[in-house]
C-alpha cells in the first residue's frame, strides 16, 4: 500500500508553479461557502444568528470530529464508542461538580481522567485484537453498549442539569444576538485543538506519535515505542472527545445518556467531509455540517426537513461525499498497489 | 458424505429438540424461544455479509425495521395474510439491501461501517417526519396479532429454510465468490469474480433475511412497528450475535442468536445489577470479553473442541 500526497496546502505548493486542479477547487468551494456567509450575515439578521449558532455547534462536532481523525490516523480503525466515551467524562465532571468542585476545576479532573481512561481502553481491550479491523469495531460497539449501560445504571436515564458558568446572556453586536454560550464553546474548542496541534507539532512526544502513525515499522527501528504512541494516541483522542461532551451540554440544556448519539453522526460526517486522515480537515467539516444543518432546519420548511429529518440529512450527506469525493476535502487519496 | 454426517446428526438433533420444545415450555418461555428464532435469521443473515464477503454492516436494524413496517402497514391498510407481508419483507429487503450495496461497493472496511452506523441512527427518524404514514412516534398497529406459538413455528420455520438456503448457496459457487472477496478482493477479482455483482448479492441476501426477522420481530410486539424499538441498539445487538456466534461459519449462529436473544431477559434477574440496564452493562462486557478470549466466536470453540477430539 502506497498513497499519494494530494492535500490542498501541498498541491497550491505544487512544484514548478502548476497548481492541482482539485485543491484549487476546494480552496475556491471554501471561500466560496465564506462569501456567501459573509453577504448572508450582513444582509439578514436571522441568517447571522443561524450562522452563529452553527458555527458554535459545529466547533463542537469538529473536536469529536478530530479525536476519531486521531484514532484513524494511528491505527485506520474507528473508534464507534468515541461519542459514548466523551458523555461518560461529561457525567464525571457532573459528578466532580455534585460534589463541589468549581467547574474549571472540574473541567481539568475531568480531561485527566479522559486521558487515563482512553489510555487504559487502548492497552486492555484494543491492543489485543489490533490486528483485525472487524474485531476493533466489534470491540468498540461492544464499549458503546458497556459505557452506555454502566451511565444508565449509575445515573439513571432522566436528564440532569449541570450549573454552567457561560450563563444565558448574550452580546447584541448590530441586531445579532451573540449568546455567551455559543462564544465559550466555540473559544474552549479552539484552544483544546491549538494545544493538541502544538504538541503534535512542536514536542518530541508529538513527533514520536507522528511517526508512530505515518510508518509504525520505521519508527519503532529508530526507537519510538509505538504501541506507547498509539495508546496516548487514544487518550489524547478521549481528552478531546471530553471538551466535545462538555462544550455540547450547555446546547443541550441538558445531559442523558444518549446526548451524544446524534453528535457523533455529525462527527463521522465532518470527518469524512474533512477527509479522515487531516485534523484540520475534520475542524473545517465540523463547522460546515454545524453551520449548513442550522441553516437548512431554519430556512428549509418544517414540511420538508424538520429537525426529525437531521439526522437523516447528515447520513445523505456522508453518502454524497464518500460517492462523489472519498478522500474528503483535504484528504490524500489512496492508491493501493497490489 | 462420511465426513457430513456428524454435523447432519446434530442439525436433526436441534431440530428435535426444536420440534418437542412449545409440548414442554410455558407460555412465557415459548416467547423467548420465538425471539432466539427471530434472531438466528437475522444474524443469520448478517454473518452472510460480514462473515463470508467481510462486509461490516452495523445497520442491519435499518433492514429489520423496514421488513416490519412492511408487515404492519400491509396489515393495517390491506389485511393481508401475515405470511404474504413476510414475503413482501424479504422482497422489499431485498430490494433495498441491492441499492443500498450499489453506493456499499466503493467503499469497504471501515467507511462501510460507518455509512451503515449512520443508517442505521437515521432510520428511525424517518416514521417521525412522515407520520400520516408510518405513525409517527406511537407507530403502526397490524390489524391482526398472533399467538406466541404461531410466532414460534413461524421463526423457527424461516430459520430452518433459511438456514437450508443459506447453506445450499453458501457451499456453492456463489460462497466461494464471497469468500474470495473476503480474502483478497484483488486475488478475487484476478480470477474472476465479479465483483459489483457478488457485493451487491450479498448485500441484497442479507437484507432480505434482516428483513424477514424485522416482520417476525413486530408480530412478535402484539404487531406494533415502533420506531424506539429499531434503534441503533438493534443494530449492535445483530452484529454482537454474529461476532459470537463466530463470523463465517453457520454452525455458531444458535449460540449468537441465544445469547442476543435471551441475554436481555435473563440478566434482569441478575442480582445488583438486576435493573434495566444491567443488560447492557453485562451485554457490552461479554462482548468485549468473547473477542478478547474467542475471536472466533462459538463456531472457532466447536472447531477446537473437534480437533482436541480427533487428536
Amino acid at each position: 500500500m502506497d498513497s499519494a500526497e494530494t492535500s490542498p496546502l501541498a498541491g497550491l505548493r505544487a512544484r514548478g508553479g502548476a497548481i492541482d486542479v482539485d485543491a484549487a477547487v476546494v480552496v475556491l468551494l471554501l471561500l466560496g461557502a465564506a462569501i456567501f456567509l459573509l453577504v448572508g450575515c450582513l444582509q439578514s439578521t436571522t441568517f447571522a444568528q443561524y450562522t452563529v449558532q452553527g458555527l458554535a455547534l459545529g466547533s463542537v462536532y469538529g473536536a469529536l470530529a478530530l479525536a476519531l481523525v486521531l484514532v484513524y490516523r494511528a491505527t485506520h480503525v474507528i473508534n464507534f464508542a468515541q461519542g459514548e466515551l466523551a458523555m461518560l467524562t461529561t457525567y464525571i465532571a457532573y459528578q466532580l461538580m455534585l460534589w463541589g468542585l468549581s467547574y474549571w476545576a472540574a473541567f481539568a479532573a475531568t480531561l485527566a481522567i479522559a486521558f487515563a481512561l482512553g489510555t487504559a481502553l487502548q492497552v486492555t481491550v484494543i491492543r489485543p485484537v489490533q490486528r483485525s479491523v472487524i474485531a476493533v469495531v466489534i470491540v468498540t460497539v461492544g464499549l458503546f453498549i458497556l459505557i452506555d449501560g454502566v451511565v444508565n445504571w449509575i445515573w439513571g436515564a432522566d436528564p440532569k442539569f449541570m450549573h454552567s458558568p457561560f450563563g444565558f446572556a448574550s452580546f447584541d453586536v448590530g441586531g445579532v444576538e451573540i449568546s455567551h454560550r455559543y462564544l465559550w464553546m466555540m473559544g474552549v474548542v479552539f484552544v483544546s485543538v491549538l494545544l493538541v496541534w502544538a504538541l503534535f507539532r512542536f514536542t518530541k512526544l508529538g513527533l514520536g506519535m507522528r511517526a508512530a502513525a505515518l510508518r509504525p515499522a520505521a519508527a519503532a527501528l529508530v526507537g519510538v515505542r509505538v504501541d506507547s504512541m498509539l495508546a496516548i494516541g487514544w487518550g489524547l483522542a478521549a481528552v478531546l472527545g471530553a471538551v466535545a461532551g462538555l462544550m455540547a451540554e450547555p446546547s443541550q440544556f441538558s445531559l442523558s445518556p444518549e446526548f451524544m448519539q446524534p453528535i457523533l453522526v455529525y462527527a463521522f460526517a465532518a470527518a469524512v467531509l474533512g477527509g479522515l486522515e487531516s485534523p484540520a480537515g475534520a475542524l473545517v467539516g465540523g463547522l460546515a455540517i454545524g453551520v449548513s444543518l442550522t441553516l437548512v432546519v431554519g430556512y428549509v420548511p418544517q414540511k420538508y426537513i424538520g429537525s426529525e429529518l437531521q439526522l437523516p440529512l447528515a447520513f445523505a450527506v456522508l453518502l454524497l461525499i464518500l460517492l462523489v469525493k472519498p478522500s474528503g476535502l483535504f484528504g490524500r487519496r489512496e492508491v493501493r498497489r497490489v | 458424505m462420511r465426513r457430513q454426517i456428524p454435523a447432519l446428526a446434530s442439525l436433526l438433533a436441534v431440530a428435535a429438540v426444536l420440534c418437542v420444545l412449545p409440548f414442554i415450555l410455558s407460555d412465557y418461555n415459548v416467547s423467548l424461544a420465538a425471539q432466539v428464532g427471530i434472531f438466528f435469521v437475522a444474524v443469520l443473515g448478517l454473518n452472510i455479509l460480514t462473515g463470508y464477503t467481510g462486509q461490516i454492516s452495523i445497520g442491519h436494524g435499518a433492514f429489520m425495521a423496514i421488513g416490519g413496517y412492511t408487515t404492519a402497514v400491509m396489515s393495517r391498510d390491506h389485511h393481508t395474510n401475515l405470511v404474504v407481508t413476510m414475503l413482501m419483507a424479504f422482497a422489499i429487503c431485498f430490494v433495498v439491501g441491492l441499492i443500498v450495496g450499489l453506493p456499499a461497493l466503493r467503499f469497504s472496511g471501515v467507511y462501510l461501517a460507518l455509512v451503515t452506523f449512520a443508517l442505521a441512527v437515521s432510520i428511525p427518524q424517518i416514521p417521525l417526519q412522515y407520520s400520516t404514514f408510518l405513525g409517527g412516534i406511537g407507530g403502526v398497529t397490524s390489524s391482526q396479532t398472533v399467538s406466541n406459538l404461531w410466532i414460534y413455528v413461524a421463526a423457527w420455520t424461516c430459520s430452518a429454510i433459511l438456514f437450508v438456503l443459506a447453506w445450499l448457496l453458501l457451499r456453492g459457487r456463489l460462497g466461494r465468490a464471497f469468500r474470495a472477496i473476503r480474502d483478497s478482493e484483488i486475488a478475487a477479482v484476478a480470477s474472476g469474480v465479479e465483483l459489483p455483482v457478488y457485493k451487491t448479492l450479498a448485500f441484497g441476501i442479507s437484507a432480505a433475511y434482516a428483513g424477514v426477522a424485522g416482520s417476525l420481530f413486530v408480530l412478535a410486539t402484539n404487531g406494533f412497528a415502533q420506531p424506539s424499538e429499531f434503534g441503533v441498539f438493534l443494530s449492535l445487538q445483530l452484529l454482537i450475535g454474529a461476532a459470537v456466534a463466530g463470523l463465517g461459519s453457520l454452525w455458531g449462529i444458535l449460540a449468537g442468536a441465544a445469547f442476543v436473544g435471551l441475554l436481555p431477559q435473563v440478566s434482569t434477574s441478575v442480582p445488583v445489577i438486576g435493573s434495566d440496564h444491567g443488560r447492557d452493562v453485562v451485554f457490552g462486557a461479554a462482548v468485549v470479553l468473547v473477542m478478547l478470549l474467542l475471536p472466533d466466536g462459538f463456531a472457532g470453540l466447536l472447531a477446537r473442541l473437534k480437533r482436541l477430539a480427533r487428536a
